[in-house]
């Protein structure tokens, strides 16, 4: 034999032994259940906190289902995981948690989701309208059920308030900015007063803001068109952002120079979706306690975040998987699980619940957050979400704001930035 | 044949009996087998590994790259489409930009510092040398995730340690993720911090391998230590020179970690891409997008062609250099 047939032989088996290995891992296992057949488990897939550990054990003693919940602390893991289940076809829980800006990118693949309509009663008429028709994908199926919504108020510092002359009272200081005007006013107003000092922590925060507030359609049409350049309430959102550069503390949403700023005081106010008062109590620690109080937002309502419930395709009990997403997203599971981490209630019955709206938080001077963000919740204007909203928003948006922010481009150049990158992001 | 009787042990079922020449010849057929397979058994088990992890992935990639691929959708095949699209992507070659800017940044001062170091650690006279051998390697040992950490805390703009020294000597604080030569500078310090101390273990080793007596023969001829180092030192160092350098070539280009960490886990590299390198680039279309899969395995081919010929300019030069 010569060494070259030997070699090549060699190279042949290898090969094969490879395919082989591959076709192993391609083999998946097809066992579906009989019908009607009853799970011994079904799994939970959730971010961040949802507050549903008490709510499963009921769950359990009700049906004898054991229920396994897994969660991951943050989005920004979540996600790369579920687009591998989705990706491999296993591995996803039965019931699995979708944010806001994930479901709209999951939407134009909707196939990888069960549709829930034939699965669970007709709700549509018990939850926010707006947010049950963001559950549907464009194909008519029902993806998911509506668990939260981030409705937005203003934290703020009483202390640094008061020692830069403005009012404390939650009431007067909501007073101080009917409109984005008025919220400029008062940043001026502080700055004066406090000696230069930054009011607000980013532009990027107020541009979320601003986004949700009704002006119709932001980065896509109702056909799904890209119209990030020419829509009147993305440059709204943008105008409204940009002015109020001179009282911002230039300090990007999530960064050190953000979560340390609570503690030092560098912004003395900041956008909170009912979700991220615990995340400004953590950031503030306990010395602060107390400091912190929570006014509407300007120009009423507003929203950034949220989610719903899913089941996956994959899913080998579709059918209880749908009913255990039923239950956790029912009026009764809705409040319980905001009294147990603050997650905001989107359906109509836990919104008008006593628990739920004498809730004050002790951290926020006692503040009623549950009345301050039901009555938010009613204000927010249902909008459009294209597929890649959030791609837009984080990847075009944001970056060309901060660039103009941070003073390494001009508005018109980062204008021009952002709409250019907008058509590339949000292509699909 | 004749190698394999002479070298092979005697086999235990070597003594005789009725029917000795057909075992005999039954162990020969082991013996000849055992000689010319079992060093192909010895290395299957890397190869397999190489096959699973290795060499599938690269060929999937290969396909994916052909195609028009949706992670959690369908994938339509392009054919070169991907590859033509790099050419104008203006991303792309920002990210290419970058990526050469932070490789030069890092290699060239860490592998200068490393051949110093390297050469103070080689001289006779320091004493407590298995201590600053070790001590020299310690930032090696520490995680990666750890060192960007600490060093993005350090090059915070409000509080961090290096603006506030600035600002004791009266320069105005630096916005470090803001620019292009602040946030490049910045990262290519996490790499040198890292990888210096390795280097110059490896350079130490490649000293300590030139015979002595080369450099007594030269020090009777009169050659002073500098004149030493350029004409011994160096020339003998050649190999393991240009180890060092294809190995940081091809750390360089798969920057990834450090700039990502740097931009609090942006993807993007800083609000105008002043940081993102090809691998975020490729890690961003590939995974952070969904639709864009099979663009994104075709810029991980585009890493893969970049650092065969960067690392074979490498090879070249310091290979001429040197002569």
């Amino acid at each position: 034999m010569s060494v070259t047939t030997r070699r090549t032989r060699l190279a042949a088996a290898s090969l094969a032994a490879i395919t082989a290995i591959g076709g192993l891992a391609a083999c998946g296992n097809d066992d579906k259940p009989a019908a009607g057949e009853k799970p011994a488990k079904l799994v939970v897939d959730t971010f961040g906190e949802f507050g549903y550990e008490e709510l499963v054990k009921q769950y359990e003693k009700d049906t004898g289902i054991k229920v396994e919940l897994r969660k991951t602390a943050q989005l920004a893991e979540y996600r790369p995981k579920l687009v591998r289940y989705l990706a491999t076809g296993k591995g996803a829980a039965d019931v699995t948690a979708l944010e806001e800006g994930i479901l709209n990118e999951f939407k134009p693949n909707a196939r990888n989701w069960a549709d829930l309509n034939p699965l669970v009663a007709d709700h549509s008429k018990e939850y926010l309208p707006w947010k049950w028709e963001l559950g549907k994908a464009p194909d008519g199926r029902l993806i998911g059920l509506p668990t939260d919504v981030g409705s937005l108020a203003v934290c703020y510092r009483k202390d640094l308030f008061q020692a830069a002359g403005l009012p404390t009272e939650r009431d007067q200081v909501s007073a101080l900015w009917p409109d984005w005007k008025g919220f400029h006013d008062a940043g001026l107003k502080y700055k004066q007063g406090s000696g230069g000092k930054a009011f607000i922590d980013s532009i990027t925060a107020v541009s979320n803001g601003v986004m949700f507030q009704g002006n119709g359609d932001l980065f896509y049409d109702k056909e799904d068109n890209i119209i990030a350049d020419t829509s009147p309430a993305v440059k709204n959102a943008w105008d409204t952002a940009t002015s109020m550069a001179d009282i911002s503390a230039k300090a990007q949403t999530w960064s050190p120079e953000w979560s340390g700023g609570f503690k030092q005081g560098t912004f003395a106010a900041t956008f909170c979706p009912s979700w991220m008062l615990g995340i400004v109590s953590e950031n503030s620690g306990a010395a602060n306690k107390g400091k912190w109080d929570v006014a509407s937002v300007p120009g009423g309502g507003g929203n950034w975040g949220g989610s719903w419930l899913a089941v996956p395709a994959q899913s080998k009990y579709p059918k209880e998987a749908a009913k255990l997403a039923e239950y956790l997203t029912n009026a009764k599971s809705q409040v319980e699980a905001f009294k147990a981490k603050g997650p905001l209630p989107t359906n109509l019955e836990a919104l008008k619940n006593e628990a739920f709206i004498g809730y004050t938080n002790e951290y926020f001077s006692n503040a009623p957050t549950g009345k301050i963000f039901g009555e938010s919740v009613a204000k927010i204007q249902p909008t459009h979400l294209g597929p890649k909203h959030q791609a837009v928003k984080e990847n075009a948006l944001e970056p060309a704001l901060r660039a103009f922010e941070s003073g390494q481009a001009d508005k018109a150049k980062a204008w021009e930035q952002f709409t250019k990158d907008a058509k590339t992001q949000g292509a699909f | 044949m004749s190698l394999s009787a002479t070298t092979a042990p005697p086999s235990p079922a070597a003594p005789p009996s009725p029917d000795v020449s057909s075992r005999r010849n039954r162990g020969r057929l082991l013996n000849r087998l055992d000689v010319k397979y079992s060093p192909y058994l010895y290395i299957a088990p890397f190869f397999l590994i190489f096959g699973a992890f290795g060499l599938y992935p690269m060929v999937r990639t290969a396909w994916m790259s052909l195609h028009d691929w949706d992670m959690i959708g369908d994938h339509s095949f392009i054919g070169f489409d991907n590859y033509t699209r790099l050419f104008s992507d203006e991303y792309f070659w920002n990210a290419l930009v970058n990526t050469f800017g932070i490789f030069a940044l890092s290699t060239i001062p860490q592998l200068l510092l490393a051949l110093f170091l390297a050469n103070l650690l080689n001289r006779t006279f320091l004493r407590a040398k298995t201590f600053f051998r070790m001590a020299i390697f310690m930032p090696n040992v520490v995680s990666v995730a750890a060192v960007a950490i600490v060093f993005g805390m350090l090059f915070q703009r409000e509080f961090g340690l290096f603006n506030w020294l600035l600002g004791l000597v009266g320069v105005d604080p630096v916005d470090w993720d803001g620019q292009r030569w602040s946030s490049w500078f910045a990262i290519s310090s996490m790499v040198n911090w890292r990888w210096t101390g390795y280097n110059t273990l490896i350079l130490l080793a490649g000293m300590q391998a030139i015979p002595k007596d080369l450099y007594e023969a030269a020090a009777i001829d009169g050659a002073s230590p500098w004149r030493q180092f350029w004409q011994i030192t160096l020339p003998m160092l050649k190999p393991t020179f240009i180890f060092v350098v294809i190995l940081s070539t091809i750390g360089g280009m798969q920057l990834f970690t450090e700039p990502l960490l740097f931009a609090n886990g942006n993807i993007l590299g800083g609000s105008q891409r002043e940081f993102q390198t090809l691998a975020m680039y490729m890690y961003e279309m590939g995974i952070v997008n969904l639709n864009s899969a099979g663009y994104g395995a075709a810029v991980a081919w585009a890493i893969f062609m970049i650092i065969v010929l960067v690392s074979l300019f490498n090879f070249l030069l310091v290979r001429r250099s040197a002569k």
